[in-house]
């Protein structure tokens, strides 16, 4: 039944779609989903309500919906940009809107004594943000981005849609042409575990060691 | 009424300086509630003034409005003759823009019943921070300034600790470092003892009598510790519902107050 020649066989061909793609995709797409949720979450409370309003219904409708629509619709209207790009874009967009979620309750959690003792010192908003409610805000909410960025490394067999050769892919290209899925299934999940794993961990001790 | 810009420096010596603090007119309405109405009062220079009198009356809110932390519904507040966030132009009120509020909200400061430290910093940074990134001082300059302030408050060698690692009569000490670090003329203290346990007040106190002596900031006290409102103001203000009831000289205003009002309010805390 299950053939440990295939199941050795098939890890490095995996490995390689996990790092040039799985991998790939979520590190960039993670950076750019922390980078721009932080931004939305900024501009939500900052920019006046004419704009804040808009962006905030453009931030829900993109995070009500499904993300392989996303990846389709992107990758159709963009014939020119490579589908690993593409993928990377999407994936980052689209949980850029949950982070932005994410970091907006870390920022509502800090005491609204902080920013009077800030108005209280003359600091100006842009100090504000900077050395007091952002250090405060992100460390509140690091976890949370932590489980985002594990839940985008889950999603990321979505890219199949827009025929990304992810691992997944190279699970089901490799299980056809042996004719047996089993062994090559196993090590794509074996090898989701063994990353997702450890960077849940990796977050717990980050959170600890950010306490102070 | 004052519109003419008076040097803002030390003017005692300057024929009729505008004072200190000037309200005018003040309104501040909560939604539909209205907190303050008509209030006018003024504030020497150097002056150390308590605000007395029932929770409700309006003395946070009084506070807050000239830290420009609460909006003024209507009225003015002048500061050494500045309009604070609204100037009045051929008989009309015009706001502020925020770079001119920031300009006159520099020259006061405030410590908070919370403290509200940065729990992010250090003791040092909390005070060195406004020095270098609002007077643009330099980093050496503004930690060799908190040092001194460390020493005036009894926390020199806790200077690399951080606020959580304090007790909350050290943690409201570093804040009135902090405060004094921006050199300001006006202190607002907000019942800047009520969320010490017993034992620490005293501490606090202690630090905000001495520096009563030796500067001249204007001070504007909220306090439930009469006998510190009679050593360091000398003028208490008794409010209720928004209004001066009664002012005079604490010995006068804890031994003989006129309004009856007062009179029932002090045997309640006294
Ligand atoms: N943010 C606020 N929203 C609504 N009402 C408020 C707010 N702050 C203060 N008030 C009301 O304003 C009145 C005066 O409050 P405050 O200035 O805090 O009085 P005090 O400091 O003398 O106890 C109170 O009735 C209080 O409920
Ligand atoms: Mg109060």
């Amino acid at each position: 039944m299950f053939d440990s020649e295939l199941f050795l066989e098939a890890l490095p061909v995996l490995l390689k779609a996990f790092v040039e793609v799985t991998l790939v995709v979520t590190v960039l797409g993670s950076l750019l989903a922390a980078v721009l949720g932080l931004v939305w979450a900024i501009a939500l409370r900052e920019l006046p309500a004419a704009i804040g309003r808009p962006l905030r219904w453009v931030l829900d409708f993109i995070r009500m919906t499904p993300l392989p629509v996303h990846l389709l619709v992107v990758y159709y209207a963009f014939t020119q940009i490579s589908p690993k790009t593409v993928g990377i874009l999407v994936i980052g967009i689209h949980y850029s809107t949950y982070m932005a979620e994410s970091y907006r309750s870390g920022i509502d959690s800090i005491r609204s004594g902080q920013w009077e003792a800030a108005t209280a010192l003359s600091l100006p908003r842009s100090r504000t943000w900077r050395a007091v409610i952002l250090p405060q805000a992100i460390r509140n909410t690091l976890p949370s981005l932590g489980n985002w960025a594990i839940a985008m490394f889950k999603d990321t067999p979505f890219l199949i849609f827009i025929s990304v050769p992810e691992m997944v892919t190279a699970a089901r290209v490799f299980g056809g042409r042996n004719f047996s899925y089993i062994e090559a299934m196993t090590v794509a999940g074996l090898l989701f575990l063994l990353a997702s794993y450890p960077t849940a961990v990796l977050m717990q001790k980050l959170e600890k060691k950010l306490a102070y | 009424m004052p519109t003419d810009s008076t040097p803002t420096t030390e003017a005692a010596t300057s024929t009729d300086p505008a004072p200190r603090i000037e309200f005018e007119d003040v309104e501040k309405k909560f939604g539909k509630t209205t907190v303050l109405k008509d209030l006018n009062f003024t504030i020497g220079r150097g002056e150390r003034v308590t605000l007395i009198g029932p929770s409700g009356s309006g003395k946070t809110t009084i506070l807050r409005l000239l830290m420009t932390l609460e909006d003024l519904t209507d009225g003015y507040i002048w500061v050494d003759g500045d309009p604070l966030t609204h100037d009045r132009r051929d008989g009309k009120r015009v706001e502020l823009k925020p770079k001119q509020i920031a300009q006159v909200r520099k020259r006061i400061g405030m410590v908070f019943q919370q403290f509200n430290l940065f729990p992010n910093m250090s003791v040092l940074d909390n005070i060195t921070e406004a020095p270098i990134h609002v007077l643009g001082q330099s980093k050496d300059e503004a930690k060799e300034n908190a040092l001194t302030l460390l020493d005036r408050v009894g926390l020199r060698n806790r200077a690399d600790a951080h606020p959580t690692q304090l007790s909350g009569g050290q943690q409201q000490r570093v804040a009135i470092a902090r405060a004094l670090a921006m050199d300001p003329e006006i202190l607002l203290l907000d019942e800047v003892t009520s969320a010490l346990d017993p034992e620490l007040v005293g501490d606090v106190l202690g630090v905000l009598e001495d520096v009563a002596e030796t500067t001249d900031i204007t001070m504007l006290i909220v306090t439930h510790e009469m006998q510190f409102a009679r050593d360091v103001s000398q003028r208490v203000m008794m409010f209720d519902g928004g209004q001066i009831v009664e002012e005079a000289p604490p010995e006068e205003m804890f031994t003989r107050p006129k309004n009856e009002r007062t009179q029932k309010f002090l045997e309640a805390i006294i």
